[in-house]
């Protein structure tokens, strides 16, 4: 850290002798503080999405492993044993373990892929460059973010290995089952490590989340009002706060559950007969954990969706070539659904024999929230209508996020409504639910930012054709997976079930469910050319040749191709417009840049 | 094919797409960064287009497909009405997905990019936005209307006259226990329950427990036309009675008592009538996620007419009945009952 002296806003980099094309920093930096225990912002960021990505193949192979179990609940996979070893023995999957996995893919997914790869990822890269701050507020804590998050994931990865196999009773581990030994073989010490890195899980998200939050209301350069803005910081901004404010409540669920495991608390135990003994708990309740787990779990696929919208809308301006429609109803929206994502929680518990009248309160709050919701999307059709799309790869994923959104969104209106989720719930139909609203989706919108912000992390492009083939396998593979577990859902066929060949009511699904598991397996090959394409384009991409590859008015791409520590060389751009001046310049350019003065007589937005 | 053979296969494919792609980008550039940029926007276009078309076309293959495989008419009067709002929904959600992702694909295509096109700088329109969120707040409280005046008819008091049956979950089956002749269910306490004698743990001093029947076969038999209220438990984690030929779910918690009730309409010999299948049961699964067992933990309703109920009832014996005079054994090991398919 001696060459980089970070002293606020507008304070210039002392370290101003950067070639533009050597893309690293000309003093001596050690290998150990430039890329491991670097304070950078964009390293930071770096290291959020290649974690992310090592977890998301890990988590998408689970999917293969028990999309196999399901697609061919009579066959055997001799590969599987190799793999699994004793969980898969014969090449068939225990119960036990497909549980097992089941539960990791799902927390994998939505905790260390989709929200501290995809928040942690962007919120790092984006927020500093976008807003014109050097770094982040604090980049030391940033830094402790990252090595939290780190920390959890690695306890995660080893409860894999442990022998009792790793924590089984679902990615929402509502007790009893999670609660007690007896209940189930990964109550025991793979669910005390899930715990204890759900734990730094949480630490890691409220200190990056602080973090985000202080930098976004404090660092912005000047000129850089709160509505001059891009929708990406503002997204990114409620990202943080549902964090902050919802991570707490899941830690106390988290600190409740431990201390019912191991030091004989009540806290949600009461009049339990098990492995042939009555325990002596009385008095808890089971519920109270679904409450406190589902405050943060609603919230959480705000938190996943939110800095994907946010991607979105500056994607779709940016290859519209056309400004984004209704920027204030964009973020008026958006502090709706933080608001009203508050309080809907209860929706992921009608049938717990809660109150009805408490129920009807939730229906109204859930069915009011896509208001919002229905708002954003329209904003973003206006938003390409009569543009001057170009189809590029973000752009692609952009449109895809789109249509996923509203597909995967409509079927919330069955869910929330509770006289239908009476049917439905617990069943495929949440499962295709919130995969295509949350889960892919979501992934569609980092995507998008991948793609559209990788010359800003590595001053090269990802691979054109493989991105575009990338697309569409995924975006067909997606429907062709999700749409056809609405009907199976509608049907009945309950979620989390190993085998439904002995159901005389579902059993009738056997060729579909082998359907879907051959394109799950295609999409997740799919992925890995992704994976190919992001790390060979890192060293042998195209190179970038200019600053602003795009076209695009917003600040980042003002700095250096591969901009150092610090981020500006000199001083730090005042900002005189919002971030989507997308008109003629008058020499022929179709964009104004944020840095530009306004011209006699132009109306500022 | 062995497990070495595909990995092989599939490497190649890997590395035959990524020769391509690498190939095609070269192309390009020999082509001239202009001219392929246009080309590649047009395909594009028309690559969306055909996805919407081709998506379309599946939606259409995949309802043809599974129409058949889906449930049949509502077997519970509440189930109807559920339907009834079910298709309700499905018109508000399938109109407006229709609309939206035909806008997207037809504006995506529309609005490509050609040489000669400017974008229309349009950045607000207060109107606009004052109609969408006007429209879609109508329709969300017409939804809510509907929902809560079916939800509250779901969740009222069951009716004087309803028959009364306890259900309660365990890992990993459904025992059910009937009130017998003085009507009344017994009290129980989980401290006196023991999987040889008393597996719900009844206590024997109240005297309206002598008479309650308990099947540990997971059937449950109701008597159709007749509402029944279902007073539901569990012994140890979780479950969940889920009755997808009659609409209703509800959760079994240990530590409180949760219920639901309905009416049927349809009895078993009616149902496999019905559907034309001769193996039709109506299933009650778990939904509720309760451990290794869980995707077996499966019971079955059998509705009778009423003769045939009472025909039945009349050859059952009160679980007292059964375990009279057999001293108290000591508790052993947990036995499934005959519906679990045993693991390991
Ligand atoms: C390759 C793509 C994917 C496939 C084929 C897939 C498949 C599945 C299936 C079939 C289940 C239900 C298993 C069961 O209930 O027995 C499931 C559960 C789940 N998946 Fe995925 N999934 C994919 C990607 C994702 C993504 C991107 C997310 C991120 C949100 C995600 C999050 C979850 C969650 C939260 C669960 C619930 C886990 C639980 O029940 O505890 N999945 N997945
Ligand atoms: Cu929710
Ligand atoms: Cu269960």
């Amino acid at each position: 850290m001696s060459d980089v002296i970070i002293e606020g806003t507008n304070v210039a980099h002392t370290d101003a002798a950067h070639g533009e094309h050597h893309g690293h920093e000309h003093h001596e930096q050690h290998f150990i503080t430039k890329y491991i225990f670097s304070q950078d912002h964009k390293i930071i960021g770096k290291q959020f999405l290649i974690t992310g990505i090592f977890w998301a193949v890990i988590g998408a192979l689970m999917s293969v492993f028990f999309r196999l179990q399901l697609g061919f609940p009579d066959d055997t996979f001799p590969i599987m044993e190799k793999f699994l070893g004793e969980w898969a023995k014969g090449g068939k999957l225990s119960p036990e373990f497909y549980y097992a996995l089941v539960t990791m893919h799902g927390t994998i997914l939505v905790f260390f892929v989709l929200t501290a790869g995809l928040s942690g990822t962007f919120a790092n890269l984006l927020i500093p460059l976008q807003i014109g701050a050097r770094d982040m507020a604090s980049p030391f804590m940033n830094m402790l973010s990252y090595w939290f998050f780190f920390l959890s994931s690695v306890i995660m990865f080893i409860s894999l290995f442990v022998q009792t196999g790793p924590a089984s009773g679902g990615w929402t581990t509502y007790p009893p089952l999670s609660a007690l030994k007896e209940a189930s073989i990964g109550s025991g010490l793979g669910m005390d490590l899930w715990l204890t890195s759900m734990a730094l899980f949480v630490v890691s998200s409220l200190l990056g989340g602080l973090n985000y939050i202080s930098t976004i209301l404090n660092m912005r350069t000047k000129g850089m009002t709160m509505t001059r803005m891009p929708l990406t910081i503002w997204a990114l901004l409620f990202t943080a706060v549902l964090g902050v404010l919802s991570f707490p409540v899941l830690l106390s669920g988290f600190v409740l559950l431990i201390f019912d495991r191991n030091f004989g608390t009540s806290f949600y135990l009461s009049e339990i007969f098990i492995a042939g003994k009555a325990l002596p708990n009385i008095g808890g309740s089971a519920i109270l954990y679904q409450h406190l787990f589902w405050f943060l779990g609603h919230p959480e696929v705000y938190i996943i969706m939110l800095p994907g919208m946010g991607m979105a809308s500056e994607v779709l301006s940016c290859h519209s070539r056309k400004p984004i429609f209704g920027y204030f109803a964009m973020i008026i929206s958006l502090i709706g659904i933080t608001v009203l994502a508050f309080l809907v929680w209860a929706h992921h518990m009608f049938v717990t024999g809660m109150s009805p009248f408490l129920g009807s309160i939730f229906v109204l709050l859930t069915l009011l929230i896509a208001v919002p919701s229905a708002v954003k999307v329209f904003n973003w059709l206006t938003t390409i209508w009569k543009g001057n799309i170009r189809f590029t790869v973000p752009m692609m994923f952009a449109l895809g996020f789109v249509s996923l959104f509203i597909s995967g969104g409509l079927t919330g209106l069955f869910l929330g409504n509770s006289a239908l989720d009476i049917h439905l719930h617990d069943t495929y139909f949440v499962v295709a639910h919130f995969h295509i609203v949350m889960g892919v989706s979501a992934f569609f919108g980092m995507f998008a930012g991948i793609y559209h912000w990788f010359p800003k992390m590595f001053g090269r492009f990802m691979n054109n054709t493989l991105g575009y083939i990338h697309f569409f396998l995924t975006f067909a593979g997606a429907y062709l997976i999700f749409w056809p577990m609405h009907y199976e859902g509608i049907a009945g066929m309950p979620r989390r079930y190993y085998d439904y060949t002995a159901w005389e009511s579902f059993n009738q699904f056997s060729d579909l469910n082998a359907f879907i598991s051959v394109a799950a397996i295609i999409v997740f090959f799919a992925q890995l050319l992704f994976v190919v394409n992001f790390f060979v384009s890192i060293f042998r991409g195209r190179k970038c040749l200019t600053k602003n590859p795009w076209d695009a008015p917003t600040l980042e791409w003002t700095t250096e191709i591969n901009p150092g520590h610090g981020n500006w060389e000199g001083e730090i751009p005042t900002v005189h417009r919002w971030p989507y001046d997308y008109k003629d310049d008058g020499n022929g350019n179709d964009f104004i840049p944020q840095t530009v003065p306004l011209k006699d007589g132009e109306e500022a937005h | 094919m062995s497990g070495l053979t595909s990995i092989v296969l599939t490497c190649l494919v890997f590395f035959i797409i990524y020769q391509i792609a690498k190939a095609s980008e070269l192309a390009a550039i020999l082509r001239g960064e202009e001219k392929s940029k246009a080309q590649t926007n047009r395909l594009m276009a028309w690559l969306l287009v055909a996805f919407f078309f081709l998506g379309l076309f599946g939606i259409w293959e995949c309802h043809q497909y599974l129409m058949d495989k889906m449930l049949p008419e509502s077997a519970s009067e509440h189930g109807v009405e559920y339907d009834k709002m079910f298709t309700v929904t499905i018109v508000v959600t399938g109109v407006v997905f229709f609309l939206t992702q035909t806008l997207l694909f037809w504006f995506s295509f529309r609005y490509q990019s050609t040489e000669k096109r400017t974008s229309f700088f349009y950045p607000h329109n207060n109107k606009l936005e004052l109609i969408w969120t006007t429209i879609p707040a109508i329709a969300m409280a017409v939804l809510v209307v509907i929902g809560l005046k079916n939800w509250g008819k779901m969740t009222s008091e069951a009716p004087e006259e309803a028959m009364v049956v306890e259900v309660v979950g365990k890992q990993f089956n459904w025992i059910m226990r009937y009130p017998g002749a003085d009507g009344t269910l017994g009290k129980r306490d989980f401290r006196n329950i023991n999987d040889v004698d008393n597996v719900l743990g009844m206590d024997w001093d109240d005297k309206s427990n002598l008479d309650d029947i308990v099947l540990q076969n997971g059937e449950l038999h109701l008597v159709k036309g007749k509402p029944v209220k279902l007073i539901i438990g569990s012994r140890d984690v979780i479950h969940d009675v889920g009755l997808p030929h009659f609409r209703m779910k509800m959760d079994a918690v240990p530590g409180i008592v949760t219920t639901m009730w309905f009416t049927p309409r349809f009895t078993n010999a009616e149902m496999k009538e019905k559907t034309g299948n001769p193996d039709f049961v109506y299933e009650i699964s778990c939904d509720q996620m309760c451990g290794k067992g869980h995707y077996a933990m499966r019971g079955t309703v059998i509705v009778h007419t009423q003769e045939e109920y009472d025909a039945w009832l009349s050859e059952q014996q009160s679980y007292y009945a059964i375990n009279n005079g057999a001293p108290a054994a000591q508790p052993e090991q947990e036995i499934d009952s005959v519906n679990v398919i045993t693991m390991k």
